[in-house]
This record gives C-alpha cells, sequence and structure tokens, in this order.
C-alpha cells in the first residue's frame, strides 16, 4: 500500500466532521466533538495528532473513545496518526455543544446547568448542605421544574440521580463541572 | 520534561509523587470494596464513582512518579508490582472500612485534606502537577460535597446514627494527623515551588470539619497522640492484606493484560 505521504494530506475541517460522526460510547445520542472533548486536530508532518480531553480522570470511557477515533480515522484512510491526551484546561459541561444538550434532552437525560458545578468555595457548599440548593434541573420527559435530588453520582461519572415530583419518573442529570 | 523538575531533588520529587498517588490508590481501593455492598443502590454507585475518580487520579499522579524516577516503569508497575514497605500512603486511608459511618468519616476526613491540598497545588510550579490538580479539585468538590453531606445527615440523624459517627470520628482521630506532618521531602518541595508543606493546610482543613461538625452536632476529641508513619513506608498489617488483593492477579499471572 502507497504510504501516507505519497498521498493527499487530510484537510482537517474534514477531519472534524468525521469526528463529529464518533457517537460517545456511554451516551450514544450525542457525538465527541457534542461533549467537547476532542481539543485539537493538526498535523505535524505528515502525521495527524489528535487532542482528547478526557471528562473524569477515570472514565472507562476513555480508552474506548481513544479505540472509537482510532478506527473511525483508520477507515477513513489516515494511516500515520498520534492520539494526545490533553489534561489542561480540565473538561466542563460548559463545552457541551448547543446541539448536544437537546439531544441528551430528548434522549432523557437532562442537560447540566451551566455555573452550578461544585467547586465553589467552601463556604458556599457549606451552606447548599441543608438542601439543593435554588437550582432548579428540568425533568427531562414532562418539563416539570418540581424535580429532587437522590444523589450527586449516577450511572456514569458524569451523571447525577434526580427524580420528577410530578411524572414520578427518576432521570439523569448530565452533572456540571 | 517540565523546568522546575530539573531544580528540585529527582529522588524527592518521585517520593512526593508516590505519596500523593498511593493516598488515591490505597484510598479507591478501599472504598471500591463496597462496590455491590453499600446499603442503598445510589451510595453504591455513588462510592463506586468516587473510587473511579480516585483510581483516575493515582494513574496521573504514578504515571508521573514513573517518569521523574526515570527507571522505566510505568504507573501499573508502581501499584501492582511494589510490597507494602515501598507504598507512601498516609495511615488514615489503609484504614478498614468498618461499618458504613466509619467508611464515610474516613472520607470526610480526607475529602476536606485533598480540596485543601489541590487547591494549593493548582499554583504548582510545576505545570504538570497544577494541571493534574486542576483536574482532580473538580471531581474532589463532589466528593467532599457528598461525604460532608452525609456526615451531617447522619451525625445529625437518629441516636444510632449520631454514636456511630461519633465513635467513628474518636477511632479517626488518631490517624488524621498525618496528613499535616511535615518532613524533609515536603520541604523540599516546598522551597522549589512544587507543593505547599502540608502544616500550611491545616487551618483551611480544620475550617471546614468545624462547619461541619457544628451541624453534625459530632464533637472533635481532645488533642492527642497521632499515629505516623505511612509516608515514609512504615504501615499497619492492614496494608498487607489490602496488597494481597489488589495486586492478586499481577503477582499470580505477571504481566497479565487485557
Amino acid at each position: 500500500m502507497d504510504s501516507q505521504s505519497h498521498k493527499m494530506l487530510p484537510d482537517l475541517d474534514q477531519v472534524w466532521q468525521w469526528l463529529a460522526e464518533v457517537p460517545d460510547p456511554e451516551i450514544p445520542v450525542i457525538t465527541l466533538t457534542d461533549l467537547g472533548i476532542i481539543r485539537d486536530v493538526r498535523l505535524e508532518d505528515d502525521t495527524l495528532v489528535v487532542a482528547v480531553t478526557p471528562t473524569y480522570s477515570g472514565c472507562p470511557a476513555t480508552s474506548i473513545i481513544n479505540l472509537d477515533i482510532e478506527t473511525a480515522l483508520r477507515a477513513r484512510g489516515i494511516e500515520k496518526l498520534r492520539l494526545e491526551r490533553r489534561l489542561s484546561p480540565p473538561w466542563t459541561s460548559d463545552w457541551l455543544s448547543a446541539e448536544g444538550r437537546e439531544k441528551l434532552r430528548a434522549y432523557g437525560i437532562a442537560p447540566p446547568v451551566d455555573g452550578t458545578a461544585a467547586d465553589g468555595v467552601i463556604a458556599g457548599r457549606i451552606a447548599r448542605l441543608t438542601g439543593s440548593g435554588n437550582l432548579v434541573i428540568a425533568c427531562p420527559f414532562c418539563g416539570s421544574n418540581h424535580t429532587e435530588r437522590l444523589s450527586q453520582f449516577g450511572s456514569t461519572p458524569c451523571k447525577a440521580s434526580y427524580r420528577c415530583k410530578d411524572c414520578l419518573e427518576p432521570f439523569d442529570y448530565f452533572k456540571c463541572i | 520534561m517540565e523546568a522546575s523538575a530539573q531544580a528540585v531533588d529527582r529522588a524527592a520529587f518521585f517520593e512526593w509523587l508516590c505519596r500523593t498517588g498511593d493516598n488515591t490508590l490505597i484510598l479507591g481501593h478501599r472504598v471500591s470494596e463496597w462496590c455491590g455492598h453499600a446499603p442503598a443502590l445510589e451510595e453504591d454507585i455513588a462510592i463506586s464513582n468516587t473510587a473511579l475518580d480516585l483510581i483516575g487520579q493515582t494513574q496521573l499522579w504514578l504515571e508521573y512518579a514513573a517518569e521523574i524516577e526515570g527507571e522505566g516503569r510505568n504507573a501499573d508497575n508502581l501499584a501492582f508490582l511494589r510490597d507494602a514497605g515501598a507504598f507512601r500512603n498516609v495511615l488514615l486511608v489503609e484504614r478498614p472500612n468498618g461499618d458504613f459511618g466509619l467508611t464515610l468519616m474516613r472520607q470526610f476526613l480526607f475529602d476536606a485534606y485533598h480540596m485543601e491540598l489541590l487547591r494549593a497545588l493548582q499554583s504548582s510550579t510545576d505545570t504538570r502537577v497544577a494541571e493534574i490538580a486542576a483536574k482532580a479539585s473538580k471531581e474532589v468538590a463532589y466528593h467532599l460535597e457528598r461525604s460532608a453531606d452525609l456526615v451531617v445527615r447522619l451525625g445529625d440523624g437518629s441516636p444510632e446514627s449520631h454514636a456511630r459517627m461519633q465513635k467513628s470520628l474518636n477511632a479517626l482521630w488518631a490517624y488524621s494527623g498525618e496528613m499535616f506532618m511535615d518532613d524533609a521531602v515536603d520541604q523540599a518541595m516546598a522551597d522549589a515551588g512544587i507543593a505547599p508543606l502540608p502544616s500550611s493546610l491545616k487551618t483551611g482543613w480544620e475550617a471546614t470539619l468545624r462547619h461541619v461538625f457544628d451541624e453534625a452536632t459530632l464533637t472533635i476529641p481532645e488533642a492527642s497522640w497521632q499515629h505516623k508513619g505511612g509516608k515514609t513506608g512504615v504501615h499497619t498489617e492492614h496494608l498487607g492484606f489490602l496488597l494481597a488483593e489488589m495486586q492478586f492477579l499481577q503477582r499470580a499471572y505477571p504481566g497479565a493484560s487485557w
């Protein structure tokens, strides 16, 4: 087979398009670009470099995501490829695309309410301890604001568990970090 | 290589990275022992998520430790192929789980310290340390929120839950001081601007404890003698049993991977 250096180098916009078709392995309704974890796509000489940031440092999906990126790009004929882990700036749920948020809602996962992460000052956090504060998470099924938090944690590292007090459905909230 | 790693004694830096990564590794393994056994499904999920975060952070710290050491080891080698005497975690995190109250109290005492540490490390002169800390602090904020919340609910709960939480605090208190003891390694890190002196974190930690224990109606025990040794590899017998389980597969089937 011809080496990649004899071929046309891949167009970076095209690579972004390809990555925008790769679903998240845990929440397949959104793609890797919806999640905001692809931080950079560039060429170093004739090697394509894709920088990926983890959502949570222990997220088990991270290695599958890397495998999926590699599989998708190899299938498009990319031979010289390097994946790069990028820690800084750390991933934030603010990077979820507007489109991704709507896809999450339609799928039954309440999208994050930006700016409500747990890493505020200690005093603020302590003040919130007795209740869930004034943060309102709308039920993705019936739209009611009459919901309650069951746990700060959920079925994947990026989600918290909620329940709707009107339609009584339990649901996931994509938590803010 | 990060610039400041050149200026600081590499052996001390390796030692400090092992301390930091071993704390998250051993506590992460300890809380993972609850997976499938926690008293409620939500708690089982929460504690397993916490374990996952801590193990993820361990990979970042120990991977860097192995690079600084420069002997060709990696994070897995450090986690699975060192014996107890080479581990540098504080004694608190190797304490057995006990009942759920004891597990939560241990978690809260550590989370409150961990939050202070990671906040300070974000201004480390070592870029990689600062980046790992910035990443980890977002996760640890959730750990602290949860453990503080549950300490309040159980401390200020039924007479039974209150008694168990107070007993847990009394039992663990003598293991909390080691987190704030400075030694030559800590001094070298502080001189290089890589990490704060552990003693400098105590005021913030105590403030968090006061807030939470006041609300939880729990009483901090009188100042007492404090155990130490974990940071220099002198451990209790509990660590050996933990490692026997955690390292079994790599010991029985060296190099196994999947």
